[in-house]
């Protein structure tokens, strides 16, 4: 009998110690039956990059508040292409204005999530676009 | 034979990938473990237990950086456990191992236990070779929290770790059957916290009422006070690696290693041949329908479970007498 499981991580990179939302996030996903690799705050990009490669995960999700977005979530999304891990889905969320949107979706970042989005949204995200990958 | 040579070289998404085939259960991934095999089995395979927060996987964190200091490549494998609901699962032990993420020495991976109840998972010891392959020269297995017997560490690892902290009961819990028997090194962390002493005093006294000749191993308490407290806290994290490493010293020179070598690989037999034989069976019974017939005659009291199991015996194996 073989399964395939979605494993995910939940990232917060930079000087941003809030991490209630991505805690709740990171329940969310083993609420909905997802493998997630919680890593807490603090974190530099190339940190990420690193675990998300050793853990095998589908997606990494990154969380910031700060608003050092613009920076970090485009610094994962090229740390993991730079070591041929551009299969990892890469999605952020926390406080990111609208009109950094274009910029973020441009550098790779595939889907952004803000303050009142609902969980379930982005489990069903998750579930439509991500698919455990086959080599 | 290409992931092989991968793995063999060290390739972190090739060994990491394959952990997860085998705990996905894919079809092509057993056969490259066969292959994997024959590198497997030169790492020394720490094992670290105890109870849920009583810190393993800060001592883990702790423990790598000793042996990075030795120069020594560390792999380490960090058990969280399942939801028995949604099947979901926050592997977060990884969080206090940050601080090793950057250095390629060092290969964390977090799985999940999906079900099984001994400690482990199921595919921990597939993915201890897969380790050891990678030419890793010390592999720690941290278990999920666990009471007093989920034990299955003692079957992977060669030396174990139990992690234990004040205020958990009187001697009587020292004294029972189980975990307090498998441990070759105590850990008493949090040892600045009241009760340490008596803690300490409690496992003194368990082998000091145990005949060993002077030679046997008496399993070592190393006390470890307060993470804030950085140097202290070194010292002791330092103390603990030096015991493990004793106590490897010990296993090969009394000739215990190969001992515990044997019986890993009989428990790998017989779990290969349970995989072999068991499981086929079972999934063809679940595919036909036919357990949950068997299932309901013995609710109904028309059969009963170990005649049943006799006829899908004869059935399915050549010999047909099973005893």
């Amino acid at each position: 009998m073989s399964e395939r499981k979605i494993r995910v991580m939940v990232a917060k990179p930079g000087l941003d110690g809030h991490d209630r939302g991505a805690r709740v996030l990171a329940r969310c996903f083993r609420d909905a039956g997802f493998e997630v690799i919680y890593t807490g705050c603090h974190q530099t990009p190339e940190q990420v990059a690193a675990a998300a490669i050793q853990e095998d995960v589908d997606l990494v999700g990154l969380s910031c508040l700060s608003g050092a977005h613009r920076v970090l979530f485009p610094r994962v999304v090229e740390l993991l292409r730079e070591k041929n891990a551009s299969d990892i889905t890469v999605i952020g969320g926390g406080i990111i204005p609208e009109q950094d949107f274009d910029m973020l979706y441009k550098a790779g970042v595939q889907a952004i999530f803000t303050p009142g989005a609902k969980l379930d949204s982005i489990v069903e995200w998750i579930r439509e676009h991500v698919k455990a990958r086959h080599f | 034979m290409e992931t092989t040579l991968k793995i063999c070289a060290g390739d972190v998404r090739t060994a990491t990938r394959l952990i997860r085939d085998l705990e996905d259960k894919l079809p092509h991934a057993r056969p490259r473990l066969q292959q994997l095999f024959i590198h497997t089995g030169k790492s020394f395979i720490i094992g670290i237990t105890g109870s849920p927060g009583a810190g393993k996987s800060t001592l883990t964190d702790a423990l790598i950086g000793e042996f990075r200091k030795h120069k020594k490549t560390v792999g380490v494998l960090a058990v969280d456990p399942t939801s028995p609901f949604t099947g979901g699962a926050i592997l977060g032990d990884r969080v206090r191992m940050l601080r090793h993420a950057e250095d390629e020495g060092v290969f964390v991976r977090s799985l999940a236990t999906r079900g099984a109840l001994g400690g482990l998972s199921q595919a921990a010891g597939d993915a201890i070779h897969v380790m050891e392959a990678m030419g890793k020269d010390v592999i720690i297995v941290e278990t999920v929290g666990i009471g007093q017997q989920e034990l299955d560490i003692i079957n992977h690892a060669h030396s174990v770790i139990v992690v234990l902290v004040p205020g958990m009961g009187d001697e009587i819990q020292t004294m029972k059957a189980g975990i307090m028997e498998i441990a070759d090194v105590f850990a008493v962390n949090k040892a600045d916290r009241p009760g340490a002493k008596q803690l300490q005093t409690e496992l003194a006294a368990l082998f000091s009422a145990t005949p060993l000749a002077p030679d046997d191993w008496r399993p070592p308490v190393v006390s470890i006070g307060n993470l804030y407290e950085p140097a202290g806290f070194a010292e002791k994290t330092a103390e603990l690696a030096q015991k493990v490493l004793d106590h490897h010293d010990y296993l090969i020179v009394s000739g215990q290693l190969s001992q515990r070598m044997e019986r890993k690989a009989m428990m790998e037999i017989t779990d290969a041949l349970k995989a072999c034989i068991l499981e086929p069976v079972l999934t063809k019974l679940i595919a036909t329908g036919e357990l949950k017939d068997i299932a309901q005659r013995v609710k109904n009291r028309e059969a009963d479970p170990y005649s049943e199991a006799e006829a899908v015996a004869r059935r399915f194996l050549k010999v047909g007498e099973t005893t």
